[in-house]
């Protein structure tokens, strides 16, 4: 009874908490505290939404297919990676920095350079994100391979495990959860990548989108736009939930 | 192994190690010197040192996971010093595979050396009311209390196959009542599947518990003194005592080892 009323509050806390805030917002507006020409009310959003909507969603599905097809590849380069890294000690030693100085270059610096090399198509876009999602799953891969049991491995040894074996019975399921814990962060990373890459240049997006209305003033759809990049986000996120949900079955078990 | 090797079984021991000498840097420094066992079919033998006295370095060794510096493992007479896989091996964790099931987690060693596991699922399955874990085939490791889980690895190490098992400290992560259980248990079960134990503890109680043969190492290779075999002590254990631990047998055993480990 008393985990029910704490779930339930877990629910109308974070709930009331965004009502009071989006009130003051458009009281704050409403009122002139802050000039509307300067911030639009959350009504004005909501209106910019609905009327823009047609043209949100097709720009929001050139970027979630941008955002996709990089995460893919980013994924796969970085499992690649991490499974290089830790069968050889030497590839772990030698690209263990240059894992981490990638990820010290900041996105919106390599974009232009991207755009410059690759042009305005879809691929300069594809490699940001990709370029931004692979480190997340590396590390998350490489640490979960490198977790595993010394004891479990010399046990599996003893049954006559081959290497191959061995990274498919133990490693790679023990990887898994920090896997997923990496992807979810490459999800936020994918969909904010591909928006940075479309600023610099492209056709469609949701980042076209935003420099066309930021250009024209037009704040309120700018907003609504900063809101559904936000959904897109919160939505890839909750699919690699439900990825994990299906895939790990045994952390079900062990949550109750 | 055919049956007619059987009478030939009982003379040549299932495991028999021939003055093993082991080091942790290829013999700049001995951590065991001069070990000699054996291991007959069905019997429990103890090893029984102090922490840090290189016992589970002896027992890698036997595993056929590293290679002593001198001497050879013998399994049924055939020499097999460095190879892994030829003997079985159980530790104090049980090292069950979180993400499988019970029964996926037994029939392991089977689904490995290549059989289909549907096969593999029904071979260990049929196993499980023998082992005392029937029902739990379809539940996560998570799910099992300890001393289950240290079952469920039994059954996994049986079924890779071998008749001899190497244990390492293997019931003193349990509570006691539980490890007191799983002791008389694994006497009885070993007896009845006819396997050769040898267990490695630092627990004297844990080897007068288990073993009919004692076999005591001491010394202090960290400093400079490579561990010895020093003394064997015969338990008389009566079968079937209810309460062992509070015999005179128990006790005058555990007071020899004591003294011997000094």
């Amino acid at each position: 009874m008393s985990s029910m009323l704490h779930d339930a509050k877990r629910i109308w806390v974070p709930t009331v908490t965004m009502g009071i805030l989006l009130v003051t917002w458009e009281f704050v507006v409403r009122v002139g505290l802050i000039p509307n020409f300067l911030l639009p009310s959350p009504t004005q959003v909501v209106s910019a939404f609905i009327e823009d909507f047609p043209l949100l969603v097709g720009h929001a599905a050139a970027t979630l297919g941008e955002a996709a097809l990089g995460l893919v590849l980013g994924v796969l380069i970085g499992f690649v990676v991490a499974v290089l890294m830790d069968r050889f000690e030497p590839v772990g030693l030698a690209l263990n920095p240059l894992v981490t100085i990638s990820q010290t270059v900041p996105p919106v610096a390599i974009a232009p350079l991207l755009v410059l090399w690759f042009g305005y198509g879809i691929l300069p876009k594809v490699l940001l994100v990709a370029l931004t999602t692979f480190f997340p799953v590396t590390v998350s891969l490489f640490g979960g391979f490198q977790s595993v049991d010394r004891d479990l491995v010399d046990l599996m040894r003893t049954m006559r495990a081959t290497e191959v074996q061995i990274f498919w019975h133990v490693k790679l399921p023990a990887a898994a959860e920090e896997f997923f814990s990496g992807l979810r962060i490459s999800a936020t990373y994918a969909i904010v990548g591909a928006v940075i890459a479309e600023w610099l240049g492209g056709f469609s997006g949701l980042g076209v989108y935003m420099t066309r209305v930021r250009k024209s003033f037009g704040y309120d759809r700018m907003f609504a736009c900063i809101a559904l990049i936000s959904a897109c986000s919160l939505g890839l996120m909750r699919l690699v939930d439900l990825a994990e949900y299906m895939c790990l079955p045994w952390r079900r078990a062990e949550r109750k | 192994m055919s049956d007619s090797d059987g009478a030939q079984m009982r003379a040549v021991p299932a495991l028999e190690a021939k003055g093993l000498g082991l080091s942790w840097d290829e013999g700049a420094h001995m951590v065991a010197e001069g070990i000699d066992l054996h291991v007959g079919s069905g019997e429990v033998v103890c090893l029984v040192g102090r922490s840090g006295c290189g016992k589970t370095t002896i027992l890698h060794a036997l595993a056929g996971l590293t290679r002593p510096v001198e001497g050879h493992v013998l399994l049924n007479g055939v020499d097999v010093t460095g190879t892994p896989g030829q003997v079985s091996y159980m530790l104090q964790k049980d090292l069950l595979l979180r993400n499988l099931r019970i029964v996926d987690n037994a029939s392991l060693p089977l689904v490995l050396s290549g059989m289909p596991r549907k096969e593999a699922r029904a071979r260990a399955s049929a196993l499980f009311a023998q082992f005392g874990l029937e029902g739990t085939q379809e539940l996560w490791p998570s799910q099992l209390s300890g001393g289950m889980k240290q079952r469920a690895a039994f059954l996994r190490t049986y079924l890779m196959g071998n008749d001899v098992v190497l244990l390492d400290e293997p019931f003193s992560a349990l509570d006691a009542i539980t490890r007191y259980e799983l002791r008389t248990w694994y006497v009885r079960m070993a007896a009845e599947l006819g396997i050769a134990s040898l267990v490695i503890t630092h627990d004297v109680d844990e080897a007068v518990s288990l073993a009919s043969r004692v076999m005591v190492l001491a010394g202090s290779p960290s400093e400079g003194r490579p561990s010895r075999l020093v003394g064997e002590v015969l338990v008389d254990r009566m079968q079937d005592a209810v309460d062992f631990s509070v015999t005179h047998a128990y006790v005058d055993a555990k007071r020899e080892i004591m003294m011997l480990l000094g």
